[in-house]
This record gives C-alpha cells, sequence and structure tokens, in this order.
C-alpha cells in the first residue's frame, strides 16, 4: 500500500494536479510520523511513509491548507473521509482546493499497546502475517497484530469511503454490529457511585493539555470558549474537580452530533484518558433518540442538535432510562 | 456534610423563558399560592439561550438544583427554540447522569403563562426532591462554597 | 551504602509514611504517577511517570493570594499553602537533574520565587537509578548519568535489592531515621550500572550532537529555514509543554468566587495561541514563532544565560506524548543537519 500511495502523490504532483500533498513522514523511529505537506518528489521519495503507524486524520489541517494557493492532495482513510464531510459540511474546507485520495484500511498499530505487551526500548518491527515482530533493546518480543490495533480500529464503524476524488484499494463498507457502544452500555449498566468513580479516577489524570480539543477535527472555533477570558469558563489547568469534569463535559458536548468518532482524541491523549466513551454516549443517545444518524456520512443531512422533531422525547426520559437506579 | 431534611435548605437555580414560564411564575405570585424561597428565577428570553455552561455553572456556584422552564413544546414564543432546547437538555441530562451526578438534580417543565399553579406546584415538588437527594457534592466548586 | 531487600519495600514506604508525605510512582490506569503513599500501593514497573516530578515543587495550579474588597478597603487574604515535609522517592536522574533547572530559574535568581522555595526546603528527593533505559531516553546527551542520579539520597535496584547512598545532609537526616536498613556493599550496585551503561552506549540518540547550540549561532539558528517545516503540523496543544520536567512558564490569573477574587498560577505553553499576548499585540502571531520560541529557549537562550546548562534532560516524554510526533531530537537534527 505505501508503494501505490508515494507513486500517486509522486504523480499528482508530477502532472499538477495539485502542487502539494499532505502525507506522513519519517521519524527517529517507525512509529513516530509525523503530518507533513510534500511539495517535491525528493522529499516524498525519502519520507513520505504509510503504515500501521499512519493514524493521523488530515482533515482538520484541510481547513488551513484549503485556504491557501493551489490545490492540496489529501490521502484519508475511511474513518478520515467522515470528519472531511462534517467540515465540508460547516463550510471549513474550501472542496475545490482540496483533492481527495481515498484510501482502504484494515486497521491502525497503537505503539502504547506493543509497549504495554511487554515490548521495552523498541527498535524496529517486522510484519509477519498475522504477527508482528517487535526489536527491541532487550531482545524480540512477537505480539499479535490484531491485538495491538488501536481501540478504535477494533470496533471500526466503516470501511466505507464517503469523500474522494479518486481511490486507492478496494475500499468496503458500513459496518453493523461494531460493538462500539458496548463500554459505552457497559458504564451505563453500573450505578451511578460506580459511574462517578470511574470517571472521577479517569479525569483526575487529565493535564488540560488541550490535545484532544486541538486534533480534534469538530473543534475548529477560532477562538474556544476555553481560551476566552470573555466565556467566565476560560482556565489553562483545573483548580479542582469541578473544572476537570466541566471542560470534558462542555467540549464533548460542543462536538455532540458533529463528532465522526474518528477516535483521535483517544489517540493523542498523553494520560489515556478514554475520552471516546464520551463521545459515543452522546452518539448512542441520538441515535437512540433521535434517528440513527452518522455524522459525515454525507454533506446534507442537518445534525441532530440543529434539528428536531415535533415529537421528540421530553428531557424525562433520562429519569427511566436503563441501568440501575440511585 | 448531610444534614437533617428539616435544616437543609436547598439552593435551586429556575431558568425561566419570559413568554411562559416567567409569566406563570408571576401568576402563581399574583394568586397567592406559595413556593419556598430558595428558588432563585432567572429569566430569559427563550427557554433556547439556556447553554449546558449556564446548567455547570450555576452548580459549581453553589446551586444543588437547576431546572429549566419553558414554554410548552409547539407553543414557543419563537416557534422553534423549545424544539432545539428539549434536544440539548435531553442529552446533557443523559451525560451528567452518565457522570454520575443524581438524575433528580435537574429537570426541565413546560409551564404556560396561565399555568401559576403548575409553576408553584412543580417548584414545590423539585425543591422537595432535591432536599432529599441532599447538598450537591459531585458538582461543587469547594472556592465557591460559603 | 545502605540496602533493603525489595521484597521489604511495603515496610519503607509505611517507615517514611509514618513520618512524612511520601509520594512514590505508582500505576494510575494505564500510566505511572506520583501519587501520595497509601498501603498496598506498589512502585511502578513502567520506567517513568506521564506528568514529571516538577509537580511537586511547581504544581500545575497554585494560589497566590486572594483580596475581599469591603467598601473601599482591600484586605490581602495569605492564601500559601503551608507546605509540610515530604519525600518525593523513585524520581529518575532525568527528572532529578531537572530540579536543578528549575532552581536557577526559581530559586537562585532574584528574586526567588518563595512559593517554589519553600516546597523546595521541604521535599527530600529520593532518585532511583535506570535499568533498562528506552528507546526515547537521551539524557546522557545533556551530561546526565541515568547510573548516578542526583538528589537527596540515590538509590538503586540490584538483584533483588534496593540500595540507599545519601549525598546531602537531608539525605543522611532521612536514611539514618529508617531503623530497617541495612548495611550494603558497593559491588552489587557498580555490576548492575556497568550493564546499564553498555545499554545506555546503545541507545538509538545516545550520539545526538549539540554542536552549534549555543550563543554564538544565536541568530542563524533563530533565522533558519528549517522552523517551517518543523513547526507546519504543531496542533498548538500543551501536551509538549507539560510533560516536560524542565518547562517553566506560567500564567496569573484570577478567578472570583462570589466572596473574594483568587489570584492564582498555573501552567502556561508557549504553543498557545495567547502565549506573550500583550494589549500592545501578539510578537509572536504563528505558530511557527512559537514553536521556535520553545526550542531556542530549551537549545540556545537558556544555555546561553546559564553557563552552558541547557533547558532539557533528555528525558524522552515529548518524543512518547506528542500527538504528532514532533520533538526536540527531530529539531536538534534538521538544524544541526542544515549547518553541517
Amino acid at each position: 500500500m505505501q508503494e501505490l500511495i508515494k507513486a500517486k502523490a509522486i504523480e499528482l504532483l508530477e502532472n499538477g494536479t495539485v502542487d502539494r500533498v499532505l502525507g506522513w513522514k519519517a521519524g527517529e523511529f517507525f512509529y513516530d510520523l509525523t503530518p507533513a505537506v510534500f511539495t517535491t518528489r525528493e522529499e516524498i521519495d525519502k519520507d513520505f511513509v504509510y503504515s500501521v503507524f499512519s493514524g493521523a486524520n488530515f482533515s482538520k489541517y484541510l481547513v488551513k491548507e484549503s485556504r491557501k494557493e493551489g490545490k492540496v492532495a489529501a490521502f484519508l482513510k475511511p474513518c478520515d473521509t467522515y470528519s472531511f464531510n462534517q467540515l465540508l459540511k460547516e463550510h471549513r474546507i474550501l472542496r475545490d482546493h482540496v483533492h481527495v485520495v481515498g484510501i482502504a484500511c484494515d486497521g491502525m498499530c497503537d505503539i502504547d499497546k506493543i509497549r504495554a505487551a511487554g515490548a521495552k526500548g523498541i527498535l524496529g518491527v517486522e510484519s509477519g502475517g498475522e504477527n508482528l515482530n517487535v526489536h527491541t533493546l532487550y531482545g524480540d518480543v512477537t505480539v499479535k497484530k490484531a491485538d495491538m490495533l488501536a481501540e478504535r480500529c477494533r470496533c471500526c464503524k466503516s470501511h466505507k469511503l464517503v469523500a474522494f476524488d479518486e481511490k486507492l484499494g478496494e475500499d468496503g463498507d458500513v459496518i453493523e454490529n461494531s460493538g462500539r457502544f458496548d463500554e459505552v452500555a457497559k458504564l451505563e449498566a453500573m450505578t451511578p457511585d460506580e459511574r462517578f468513580e470511574f470517571w472521577r479516577g479517569e479525569l483526575s489524570r487529565c493535564i488540560r493539555c488541550n490535545a484532544c480539543r486541538d486534533v480534534c477535527p469538530a473543534c475548529t472555533c477560532e477562538k474556544c470558549v476555553f481560551d476566552n477570558d470573555k466565556s467566565g469558563i476560560a482556565n489553562k489547568g483545573a483548580a479542582n474537580s469541578f473544572e476537570e469534569k466541566m471542560y470534558h463535559i462542555i467540549r464533548a458536548f460542543h462536538v455532540a452530533g458533529r463528532c465522526t468518532d474518528c477516535g483521535e482524541c483517544s489517540r493523542v491523549c498523553p494520560e489515556h484518558i478514554p475520552l471516546h466513551l464520551l463521545n459515543r454516549k452522546f452518539i448512542k443517545d441520538i441515535d437512540e433518540l433521535y434517528g440513527e444518524y452518522q455524522s459525515g456520512a454525507d454533506t446534507e443531512t442537518r445534525p441532530p442538535l440543529m434539528d428536531y422533531r415535533q415529537d421528540d422525547a421530553d428531557p424525562s426520559v433520562v429519569y427511566a432510562r436503563g441501568g440501575k437506579r440511585e | 456534610m448531610q444534614v437533617t431534611n428539616e435544616e437543609f435548605k436547598p439552593t435551586i437555580v429556575a431558568f425561566c423563558c419570559n413568554w411562559c414560564s416567567y409569566a406563570g411564575a408571576d401568576l402563581s405570585g399574583t394568586n397567592r399560592l406559595s413556593y419556598p424561597a430558595n428558588v432563585k428565577i432567572i429569566r430569559v428570553p427563550c427557554s433556547c439561550r439556556v447553554n449546558p455552561m449556564f446548567i455547570l455553572r450555576a452548580f459549581q456556584r453553589g446551586a444543588d438544583g437547576v431546572i429549566l422552564c419553558g414554554c410548552h413544546p409547539g407553543d414557543c414564543h419563537y416557534t422553534t427554540g423549545n424544539y432545539y432546547a428539549r434536544r440539548r437538555m435531553t442529552l446533557l441530562f443523559s451525560m451528567l447522569d452518565y457522570l454520575g451526578i443524581e438524575r433528580k438534580r435537574t429537570r426541565v417543565e413546560w409551564v404556560s403563562a396561565a399555568e401559576g399553579a403548575k409553576f408553584a406546584a412543580t417548584m414545590n415538588d423539585f425543591v422537595a426532591t432535591v432536599t432529599k437527594l441532599g447538598e450537591n457534592k459531585r458538582l461543587e466548586d469547594l472556592r465557591c462554597k460559603n | 551504602m545502605k540496602k533493603l531487600a525489595l521484597s521489604r519495600l511495603p515496610e519503607l514506604f509505611a517507615a517514611i509514611g509514618a513520618k512524612e508525605k511520601l509520594y512514590i510512582p505508582a500505576d494510575d490506569g494505564e500510566s505511572a504517577r506520583f501519587l501520595p503513599y497509601r498501603e498496598g500501593m506498589e512502585l511502578t514497573k513502567k520506567l517513568n511517570t506521564v506528568r514529571s516530578a516538577k509537580d511537586l515543587f511547581f504544581p500545575q495550579v497554585e494560589n497566590l493570594m486572594a483580596f475581599q474588597v469591603t467598601g473601599k478597603e482591600i484586605k490581602i487574604i495569605e492564601e500559601r499553602d503551608p507546605c509540610e515535609n515530604f519525600v518525593l522517592f523513585g524520581v529518575r536522574a532525568c527528572d532529578a537533574a531537572s530540579f536543578g533547572i528549575l532552581d536557577r530559574v526559581f530559586r537562585y535568581a532574584e528574586p526567588a520565587d518563595t512559593y517554589y522555595v519553600n516546597r523546595r526546603e521541604h521535599g527530600t528527593v529520593v532518585a532511583l537509578a535506570c535499568t533498562e533505559p528506552e528507546e526515547t531516553c537521551f539524557c546522557g546527551v545533556f551530561g546526565i548519568d541515568a547510573t548516578q542520579p542526583g538528589g537527596d539520597v540515590s538509590a538503586w535496584i540490584a538483584e533483588s535489592d534496593m540500595y540507599f547512598r545519601a549525598n546531602t545532609e537531608k539525605g543522611e537526616t532521612l536514611l539514618s531515621g529508617l531503623a530497617l536498613l541495612e548495611d550494603g556493599d558497593e559491588a552489587p550496585v557498580d555490576a548492575v550500572s556497568a550493564k546499564t551503561r553498555a545499554i545506555l552506549e546503545k541507545l538509538p540518540h545516545a550520539k545526538l550532537s549539540l554542536k552549534g547550540f549555543d550563543g554564538a549561532h544565536m541568530l542563524d539558528l533563530f533565522h533558519s529555514k528549517e522552523w517551517e517545516k518543523l513547526s507546519e503540523s504543531c496542533l498548538g496543544c500543551g501536551t509538549c509543554t507539560f510533560v516536560c520536567p524542565t518547562c517553566q512558564c506560567y500564567d496569573i490569573r484570577e478567578f472570583d468566587t462570589g466572596k473574594e477574587v483568587k489570584r492564582f498560577r498555573c501552567w502556561d505553553s508557549c504553543m498557545y495561541s495567547d502565549f506573550t499576548k500583550m494589549s500592545a499585540g501578539q510578537p509572536r502571531p504563528t505558530q511557527l514563532e512559537r514553536f521556535r520560541q520553545r526550542f531556542m529557549h530549551k537549545l540556545v537562550y537558556f544555555p546561553d544565560n546559564n553557563d552552558g546548562v541547557y533547558g532539557c534532560v533528555g528525558c524522552g516524554r515529548c518524543l512518547q506524548k506528542c500527538p504528532i510526533h514532533m520533538n526536540i531530537v527531530k529539531v536538534v537534527k534538521a538544524l544541526g543537519e542544515e549547518k553541517q
């Protein structure tokens, strides 16, 4: 796949379709790929990498890139194309300045999972069919690739490319029963006390680095409410457990109905907080209450929070939901 | 600190839309229907004005319960405001529940300008419910405590 | 040299904890952090914590003072955390070295930061030598020996024992108050240190060259064309800054509680869009300037003002945690290559 993508990138540059290409640049190790703009064939030959560590979603970079002169090519995996559509719907990306190459994907790996499986001092990795052979300073470790997949890839919701100017590889379909709401359902089945304890433990690790917000394609406000002193809730660090919760509740709410469940927020969190569980809760609620909705599946339907039906459920429905009572 | 029910008086913040529920509150007053004095009413032009940040901030600043009152769905002064508020609040309350905040601390009630009695009854009921729940501990900000 | 069987660590922690507050690096979910010791807690098996040890001396949010206004009178209320004595156990050589860097900024500068100094004076640091450094480590580049961590007490794990050596008076006081420690020999420590040094030499970035990163080349580096490519995908989040043991910028803000106004300070990041924003404008208008600022500070300005001491300790956290995998090693290599 890497060779196909590199060749395509070079082709698009050389035939003048685009004057720059958004791709992944090789790092110091094999897993630390950085999103980069490539402008010459030499750069692509030397540094362009596509591997199981190419998790980064380029849609958000296109907000700025598409407003520059000329045209940019971007390689988008199925989950990335949903974010792309959502941003198009919100008029954040200028479609004419982007050439989207949709690429089929069967899952990205999470380097922290490889570390957790006992690989310390990782120097290199080889794919051997089902397995990954990891070379480390302390010997070799073999792991099953399926176990090293990023959480969001394990319950991938769709192999379908929903936005593209051309495709590379065979894409697939939307996946029914991906199981992505299982963790949410498990939490919903706990008592309120258990849930409170769970979230208190998770959110107390938050360092307010804002990586989740800054990588999220749905968070594209020019001035975030948390950076705006006039909003009354601006802060750079949580002074107590209330502020820890407030940031996450508000952010999840601000992206509710627009979040495409791309999983970037959880991937980038330095403290491994399962942020996707907050966003998926909103998605699950929306699906149950207002009809199944997948943000980014197309560019026409109204997001659920900008829409209504006259027979929508009353908020008191929350009291009657499943799960243990207080 | 859980005090006995007779002593603890919860602080309730009620967001009331100007056209229906605030007028309803007014009506309950002119009809001499009493409801507890610890309900603080904040008048907003429409229930749709209420932002999830307001709800959280009310809890942060000492509220033990927050209630949103608006026009009946279909009768919003601005035609569609309360429809959006309905969806918004449902999702927000569900998220608060998901984080372990007691469900009964938040409520939405549709009160029209003619329903003075309903307003008073709702407030009495809500205060009683929140009194039973006790002080808000899960969404409190200790810096704002008296 | 003192020693204690590893199996008896819980007793050691209990003994220290009985006299003063104790912080150890323990697992919290999937990562490790410095937590106040409670019975049953174990030292993490991970190499290092996500948040660095600077938290204990320079917390993320710290109350400075509060103001209460009644009529025309303003009352200033002392909000300083008085701080009690505490032991910070299990700090790695990199983090221990970072205290020296922070000391230059907060303790030995004029005027001294009394909040920081207060915490430093109450803290006793027990630093633990590494045995299994990882590919992201490069402390050696900055002259730090991972097998000889600095601190009030240095500790090593060798075979099935932990060894301790006091380096300062505070360290002596701590160790002499722990009756359960036995006398130990230097030999096992030397052996394990030699083994670790062999691994340190094989680390991918062990030979990273810092040639040319000094005051004399300041303007050349500042005007380098490389910054554009280096900063183009930076998200402007604060992850690198907040996990870094040496980053030290802070913002002073106020919070109105309704009955008083609390003035506090909190960590800030030069990556943030409002960093150094003033009423006159923003001298670092784009991410390029802000990104450049962070690395110029660590690699050029700080050593130029501080006898050649770099503002980085090679802990590798930015290599592990940056969402888009940019880090100081990539910057050094890009700017170093260009000059050659």
